[in-house]
């Protein structure tokens, strides 16, 4: 391995907390979407680093399975805002209180 | 050496990319960096010998993902999004230390008090095609063909919500 894998898993946790203040920090939908998806790929960079350390494919296996789950969520969660934007104009989630009390 | 330099470099811009994901302002450009930081994260990929993660990456995330976000972004007609209204400096002080908490507990974990993990120099054989299509085709079938299942149920939920009468 051309890096220790501990930098490789803090590379990861840098990017996943990244990825958590924005979806804690932002209104946008959209915004707090791309957050979600830097968290997937931060946990896919923690699975090749240790794929790669423990110089087996299993890990590969699950970033497969990540990026598909990932393909499915964004299209239906992109579904979601649209839909949302047609009833409602806004995509600012503190606006967005349709099932609240 | 070299090559440990360009992992730094890359990391680097990965992680100047994902701050710029969410800090803008504006999704367009929180759009095209977030393309930045998969294509610095599928160069990673390839330091890591992870060949067809990263062709994955590059096709998947990049192309069809990034497609789709910039597609709903401009059909939606987002622009500049207003400065926030209402700041609820408590919550924003909880989540904060919250997130603060979770880093330096898993930084603590692994930069511990033994040496670094380094993998003694042995050839790495499970990058390549070959062996990721023997996996997933012999002992992890059950879970591909549940992601087949999974990608058909997205397709048809997406149809469902995008009709005009939800």
């Amino acid at each position: 391995m051309i890096v220790p894998l501990e930098h490789v898993v803090v590379l990861s946790l840098i990017i996943f907390s990244i990825g958590v203040l924005g979806v804690l920090f932002r209104r946008n939908a959209i915004t707090i979407f791309m957050s979600i998806e830097l968290m997937l790929n931060a946990v896919n960079l923690a699975l090749v680093g240790f794929s790669r350390y423990y110089n087996s494919v299993d890990g590969q296996v699950f970033v497969f399975l990540v990026m598909t789950l990932a393909a499915a969520e964004v299209a239906v969660g992109l579904a979601i805002i649209i839909a949302l934007y047609r009833n409602r104009q806004t995509v600012n989630i503190d606006e967005i209180n349709l099932m609240k009390n | 050496m070299s090559l440990s330099l360009l992992f730094y470099c890359v990391a680097a811009i990965t992680i100047g990319s994902a701050v710029f994901v969410v800090l803008n302002r504006n999704a367009v450009y929180s759009a095209i960096a977030l393309v930045l930081c998969f294509f610095s994260l599928a160069v990673i990929y390839l330091l890591l010998e992870a060949y067809v993660i990263a062709v994955l990456e590059i096709f998947i995330y990049a192309g069809a993902i990034m497609v789709l976000f910039l597609f709903v972004i401009m059909l939606l007609n987002l622009g500049k999004e207003d400065a926030l209204p209402n700041l609820n400096y408590l919550q924003r002080a909880t989540s904060l230390l919250l997130v603060l908490l979770f880093f330096v507990g898993i930084f603590i974990v692994m930069i511990g008090d033994q040496g670094l993990l380094h993998q003694p120099t042995e050839q790495f054989l499970a990058g390549g095609i070959y062996p990721l299509g023997e996996a997933l085709f012999s002992k992890y079938l059950l879970p591909f063909e549940i992601a087949s299942l999974l990608l058909l149920v997205a397709l048809i939920g997406t149809v469902y919500l995008a009709k005009r009468k939800v």
